[in-house]
């Protein structure tokens, strides 16, 4: 008998940083047999980056995403100083670390702000034409959206003083930054600085006030559709904190035992990446128990990062108000926590994390030294960076000549690591959606919502600034004839 | 009367253009209430079907964003041009090729190769690659095919404006919807930059000084007030389009060209190289022999990537011809 496959594909999921779309597939009797996260674009920057001098690489991989490009600049800058054998001197250091926790409530504040804060604020089941920023303006009011915009420039201004522009950076030179800061720099960026605190706190107070005081949304949060039992990496500092910009990087069981902690440098002792034909996106997996497939739970490979990852792998924070917004979430969802709409708390925890951070480093006075950079002297050959992107672990590796031109180079994406994850929670989410021919708007949604939780950079719409991604279900018959096309709103 | 409509497209992009848009701030919220957005998937909840339904013409402005790197890019540059009264360039990529472009000195099999077989993390004995279209138990799975060479916009479709820089200037995005607002566009074939190279508007300080060695930016501590080409570190302002106001400059490093040649410059390397040759070496010239002349040039140690980083679809090579 002739198999009756019936595809659902949801395309364009349009994109930030390059293009997705979701293919489900149903069996005879209407329910889902199949469904694929695909990455459908592709450039290539391990190929074009050979034969480049590799102090020009924090200049060109930024251009892998608009979005994160300063996890990009900050990754290739540490994999340039490993290769060169230089340390940035203090001042060099906490200047990168000031910039890259501006850039932290930058990136995460307009993932919140535009991307999570619709589906909660407005609703998860509003007309779509409300859901967007506009929507939230009708519900919150104007000023308060001003407000939080205007907030977000003083982190926009922060990354320009320290890094030129806000979008594609050029702060860090080999061993440093380009450029030291002047005394009445540094004052103004700690006044920006302790604004960043205070649209942190709002941030807090809102996630609380709209999501946290509603048990259907709690409720959402902790349900089924989106538990996944997987592992965890994220960057730890020495006390075993989490850090944006520095550490080990930790491995947690889904039991919670830490199986793993290594140096970044030691990365390809523990991940490995799968191919499939039909992603131009790879699949890393946990080495030390190996790729088994689409699968979750202890005895697969697969694990997550990001900022849920990054709260379960860690003790919480170094910072003492991200440090008491830590422990409210682990009371709640425990640890580690599966949800994997969790994701959204433990981003908005970290904006706080990040503000009090930047804060710190403003205040130091050090970091208005002018002693920034140091040249390197020893010959360069070969270096691993990795940082925490926003979107989760981040590595950059590369190999050189005696001149320092780049022979070659592997990069692991932040979005990369999540991407078997994503696979799974889409599937997840589509059979408990679609039922016996069943195919309905809320599908959109919840499909929808289990993957705009990882904040997918590298291949989805999930970062529509102003509301929800386009969505659109075509669903064909095995013949490739238009069954039933169904939209949102 | 009706509000202006606009769409922002994205082809092969890091999207970082009209990201850059948040950084208006509460500006962006005035200039979205002055417009009616048709189709902008990363900025509202449109599909490719809502620009597919309005009549051809009707959408008074749009903005492409990104390279030309596969089919699907292709069709959606001819789709939005059937669709646009005016369509401007947005950003380096779709101006030039952009970063992306560096694609071309390769092709799309052996980059594919690198990234999915060769790289060290990768578990791939069996060398699988991406294809167009996979079956996975009887499942059609498509991919859209990734193109050997890597195009700027006008290569592809009738542009009628362009808007350079990596992203570009937040100034020239408002002076272009200003204009389009208010129907006084300039004539077509402007570009939304400076007229002038980007010398012109460097602060730092030019002494015409002559230069016997090339410098990479990591060898050498510059003096922040003086031209960096100058201290010997190749920068490609002379040949490079103002009006981003240099920041990578006053950050002590190099400009690397991402708005694209001067207005009069056929090909931003050839520019960038004779305005080096202008100042290499100049008072030795008579005198220089190849011998004295070739290890002098040898510095430049990667022309490919310094004279056309932003650039090398629309430079007059458009791509490295693959070895066989």
């Amino acid at each position: 008998m002739e198999k009756k496959d019936r595809v659902v594909t949801i395309q364009p999921i349009t994109r930030l940083e390059g293009h997705g779309k979701i293919s489900i597939f149903l069996d005879d009797n209407g329910n889902v047999e199949d469904a694929y996260y695909q990455v459908v674009e592709f450039r290539g920057f391990e190929r074009f980056c050979q034969g480049r001098p590799v102090e020009e690489l924090p200049l060109i991989t930024p251009r892998i995403c608009g979005v994160c490009p300063w996890a990009h600049h900050m990754a290739s800058a540490k994999a340039v100083d490993a290769v060169y054998h230089v340390e940035p001197p203090p001042a060099g250091r906490k200047l990168r670390e000031l910039a890259y926790n501006a850039f932290y409530v930058h990136d995460h504040g307009a993932v919140f702000y535009a991307l999570s804060a619709p589906d909660f604020v407005v609703g998860p089941t509003a007309p779509r034409a409300e859901r967007n920023v506009l929507g939230i303006m009708a519900k919150v009011g104007k000023e308060l959206v001003k407000n939080i915009l205007a907030a977000r420039l003083e982190a926009t201004r922060i990354l320009e003083t320290l890094g030129g522009r806000a979008v594609h950076p050029v702060m860090t030179v080999p061993g440093g930054v380009g450029k030291p800061i002047t005394e009445e720099q540094r004052k103004e960026l700690e006044q920006r600085a302790a604004k960043l605190v205070e649209l942190a706190k709002l941030t807090l107070k809102i996630f609380d006030d709209v999501v946290l005081k509603n048990k259907e949304y709690v409720d959402l949060i902790t349900g089924d559709i989106y538990l996944h039992k997987t592992y965890y990496m994220g960057l730890v500092d020495e006390k075993g904190k989490v850090n944006f910009y520095d550490g080990k990087l930790r491995v947690m069981a889904p039991d919670g035992k830490i199986v793993a902690e290594f140096k970044p440098s030691e990365y390809l002792n523990y991940i490995a990446e799968h191919v499939e034909p039909w992603s131009y996106l790879k699949f890393p997996y946990f080495k030390l128990v190996g790729w088994k497939g689409f699968i979750d739970g202890a005895d697969s490979g697969v694990y997550r990062v990001g900022p849920l990852a990054r709260l379960n792998v860690s003790n919480g924070f170094a910072t003492p108000l991200a440090q008491e917004a830590y422990e409210k979430f682990v009371s709640t969802l425990g640890k580690p926590a599966h949800a994997t709409l969790g994701y959204h708390w433990a981003r908005v925890i970290e904006i706080m994390a990040a503000a009090e951070a930047a804060l710190e480093l403003a205040k130091d006075p050090e970091i208005a030294s002018k002693e920034v950079r140091r040249v390197p002297t020893v010959t360069p050959d070969e270096g691993v960076g990795v940082v925490e992107a926003p979107r989760g672990v981040l590595i950059h590796h590369y190999k050189t000549n005696s001149e320092g031109l780049v022979e070659k180079l592997n990069l692991i994406v932040a979005t990369v690591h999540n991407n078997a994850g994503i696979n799974l929670s889409v599937k997840k989410a589509a059979q408990s959606l679609i039922k016996n021919w069943q195919v309905n708007d809320g599908l959109l949604n919840m499909v929808e919502m289990a993957f705009r939780a990882y904040d997918p950079c590298l291949a989805c719409g999930t970062h529509a600034l102003l509301g929800q991604m386009p969505l659109e279900v075509e669903i064909y018959d095995s013949k490739k004839r238009l069954y039933k096309r169904i939209t949102r709103g | 009367m009706s509000k202006p409509k606009l769409a922002i497209v994205l082809g092969s992009t890091c999207a970082g253009c009209d990201y850059s848009l948040l950084d208006l701030g509460p500006t962006l919220l005035d200039v979205l209430s002055n417009v009616e957005p048709v189709y902008w998937p990363t900025g509202a909840d449109f599909k490719l079907s809502d620009l597919e339904s309005v009549p051809d013409g009707s959408v008074d402005l749009t903005l492409y964003e990104g390279a030309i790197t596969n089919s699907d890019n292709e069709e959606l540059a001819k789709l939005v041009r059937r669709k646009s009264k005016v369509v401007i360039a947005y950003g380096s990529c779709a101006c030039f090729g952009g970063i992306p472009g560096l694609a071309n000195v390769s092709t799309a099999d052996d980059i594919m190769k690198t990234a999915y077989v060769e790289t060290w993390s990768t578990d791939n004995k069996a060398g699988i690659l991406p294809q167009p279209l996979t079956k996975v138990d009887g499942k059609q799975l498509e991919l859209p095919v990734t193109y050997d060479t890597i195009r700027a916009l006008d290569q592809v479709i009738t542009v009628d404006y362009y808007m350079p820089g990596c992203p570009p200037p937040l100034s020239y995005i408002e002076q272009a919807l200003t204009a389009a607002l208010t129907g006084k566009l300039p004539p077509r074939g402007h570009v939304f930059a400076s007229e002038r190279a980007l010398c012109d508007e460097c602060k730092r300080v030019k002494e015409k000084k002559n230069i016997t060695a090339i410098k990479r930016f990591h060898e050498i501590v510059p003096d922040s007030e003086r031209c960096l080409l100058e201290q010997g570190i190749l920068c490609m302002g002379p040949a490079t389009r103002g009006g981003c106001k240099a920041p990578c400059i006053e950050n002590n490093i190099p400009c690397r060209g991402c708005m694209g040649p001067t207005p009069e410059a056929l090909d931003q390397g050839a520019k960038m190289v004779s305005a080096l040759a202008s100042i290499l070496a100049l008072d030795q010239e008579r005198s220089a022999s190849e011998e004295w002349l070739t290890p002098l040039i040898q510095q430049v140690k990667d022309p490919l990537g310094t004279f056309y980083r932003f650039g090398l679809p629309k430079s007059m090579f458009r791509r490295v011809i693959p070895r066989r």
